[in-house]
């Protein structure tokens, strides 16, 4: 108990209670694990010629109830998930400041940093349970409409279906770390404001902008440095042997978003006079 | 002191980490100065001292910086110019150390609207990383039982009136033992019996040894509870000290009903006293004047040997409200 009290784990697990306990971030969660379900029923549905020539992931659903998984990470990665974290990141300084409880919180005393590290670890456990939402219903989804079996890997290979449920799991953690650059880049503009849906709208414009910037090829200089270039890097997951070097790269971008918007927030709040 | 609203048998957890200091001051600040950016000055060189053990009064009109004043006490604004001191520990340094023994009801209650009122208190205790998890139930049963919210079990707190908002900020306050209050406006929003309740409340805690630091408007309640006072006038601390001490400072008057105004004024002038003024009322008019150190004792006879009828003859000391008109202004005389 006493290591418990001097990390604030009670804080933590009272943050954490907050976040899945509102109504809303729940229904928000519903809503993502309905797009592998819509996906899946869609795919079923379709005639087998139309399917053949779909692109990706999806060609691949009618085979192995297992490619739904990738198929809605593919889908819901670049649009749904960093909405879902844009609202609970954009609650997570502003709304306290718009209710108040920022000041008491702060009196009671909350120190401004463990403040931000536990709303950190809030925004990116939401955005982590978000991912694995969408994976399970993608999984239990394809379970139920589709064959499963042994999977035909991207690179060819046939690994069984465990191997590839393992690989579905990454995947997921995959997502779940590539919105945790978003999350810290969210808890910087919460601090900057008292009205929590201006935050959440500015949050949820961010990565918008990032992939409109990372599809002209005329700034294909800057693209690797764009903290959405190396979300669908998950990819690279689904071959035999993995390849490493985009994954890589995803994490030590989003490790650099961390780090900068970190600080950034951390400036923000250390130094922000509460008067709301 | 150390008595508080320690239950018997309760270990009271943190109060080692308090700064030693009995004899000092629970609230302390020198210079204290916020220029707002814009350069508002909303606190101007407030050297306020609010001793152990008393009931502070905290009095000033809307817009006069008292609020400004209780967040750089808090901690939450950091101040332009000057120090803060609560239970003599250095503001900001010792916040974390100092912040545990004060509780704290700041421009409102304020708390998580889809929680109910014990969820609410729940997770205020649990960020308190110095609070003990094991009491906590019992704490918080406690504090909601000492503003009569037990009632209110598992309603969300969005669905709570003014008053029971009001009851359970004052709840949060009090749910560890305390040494410091600062209650900025704890009877806002409350009925007749909730007002009642919050000073009978006070006077409890302030005789189990506690320091309260009271905010209000509410000047009747401010004669009742304090023992001191401080009254705030555009960003300046204008006056502090003992409530007594103050109110017996003030300049006493003499007031008489007589039917012959014009002549008493005569006389009263004769004798010396200052600015007489006299208000006309039915039947008799009321003369009124500073007394100027003339003893009573010499007006009646004066007066009657003028001739002036006298229906009634009063020494009046003004009260508070007198005294803190005279201090902030009359009227909606806004300086900001």
């Amino acid at each position: 108990m006493s290591s418990g009290r001097s990390v604030g784990a009670r804080f933590l697990r009272s943050e954490l209670r907050l976040v899945f306990g509102r109504r809303r971030n729940q229904m928000l969660l519903v809503a993502l694990a309905a797009a592998p379900v819509l996906i899946g029923v869609a795919v079923r549905l379709s005639s087998p010629t139309s399917a053949q020539g779909a692109p990706g992931f999806v060609a691949r659903i009618s085979q192995n109830g297992l490619f739904l998984v990738f198929t809605a990470m593919a889908v819901t990665l670049p649009v749904l998930m960093p909405l879902a974290v844009a609202v609970v990141a954009g609650d997570s300084i502003a709304g306290e400041a718009h209710s108040g409880t920022l000041r008491y919180l702060l009196v009671v005393p909350v120190e401004r940093t463990r403040l931000l590290v536990v709303k950190y670890v809030g925004i990116v456990t939401y955005g982590l349970v978000a991912a694995f939402v969408v994976a399970a219903a993608g999984w239990l989804t394809g379970l139920v409409l589709f064959p499963s079996g042994p999977v035909t890997l991207l690179s060819g290979d046939t690994v069984p279906y465990l191997d590839a449920l393992g690989r579905a799991g990454l995947v997921a953690l995959y997502a779940g770390a590539m919105l945790a650059g978003l999350a810290a880049i969210g808890l910087f503009l919460s601090t900057l404001t008292e009205v929590p849906i201006a935050a959440m709208a500015s949050i949820a414009g961010v990565p918008v902008v990032s992939e409109i910037l990372d599809a002209v090829p005329a700034l294909s200089a800057i693209h690797p440095y764009l903290f959405t270039h190396w979300w669908l890097a998950f990819g690279d997951l689904l071959r035999e042997p993995i390849a490493t070097a985009g994954i890589r790269h995803g994490l030590g971008v989003q490790a650099v978003y961390i780090a900068i918007f970190g600080a950034l927030a951390w400036a923000r709040l250390t130094t922000k006079d509460v008067t709301s | 002191m150390a008595g508080g609203l320690v239950v018997p048998g309760e270990v009271v957890d943190g109060r080692q980490d308090a700064p030693v200091g009995q004899f000092s001051a629970a609230i302390r600040t020198r210079g204290l100065t916020k220029r707002f950016r814009g350069g508002q000055v909303a606190v101007d060189r407030v050297d306020l001292e609010v001793p152990r053990g008393s009931v502070f009064g905290f009095l000033g009109p809307n817009g006069s910086g008292k609020t400004t004043t209780i967040r750089m006490l808090l901690g939450l604004v950091t101040p332009t110019v000057g120090e803060v001191e609560i239970l003599g520990g250095l503001i900001p340094g010792a916040l974390g150390a100092v912040l545990p023994q004060v509780g704290a009801l700041v421009e409102g209650p304020a708390f998580q609207n889809y929680l109910s009122g014990p969820a609410n208190l729940a997770r205020m205790d649990a960020a308190d990383r110095t609070s003990d998890p094991s009491t906590a139930r019992r704490r918080i049963a406690d504090a909601l039982d000492r503003v009569s919210l037990t009632s209110a079990g598992s309603k969300r707190y969005r669905a709570y009136s003014l008053g029971m908002r009001q009851r359970l900020g004052l709840a949060a306050a009090l749910l560890r033992p305390r040494e410091l209050l600062v209650l900025d406006e704890p009877t806002n929003g409350l009925d007749p019996q909730g007002t009642r309740e919050v000073r009978a409340l006070v006077r409890a805690l302030a005789a189990d040894g506690l320091t309260v630091f009271l905010s209000t408007h509410l000047l009747a309640e401010v004669e009742q509870v304090c023992t001191h006072v401080g009254v705030m006038r555009t960003g300046r601390l204008v006056t502090a000290g003992r409530l007594d001490v103050l109110l017996a400072a003030t300049a006493p008057r003499v007031e008489l009903d007589t039917t012959d105004p014009e002549a008493a004024v005569r006389v009263l002038d004769g004798l010396g006293l200052s600015s007489p003024r006299v208000r006309a009322g039915a039947g008799a008019a009321t003369v009124s004047a500073a007394l100027d150190g003339i003893a009573v004792a010499e007006l009646a006879p004066a007066l009657v040997a003028a001739g002036v009828g006298i229906h009634r003859l009063v020494v009046v000391r003004p009260d508070l409200e007198e005294l803190y008109v005279s201090l902030t202004g009359e009227g909606f005389d806004v300086e900001r």
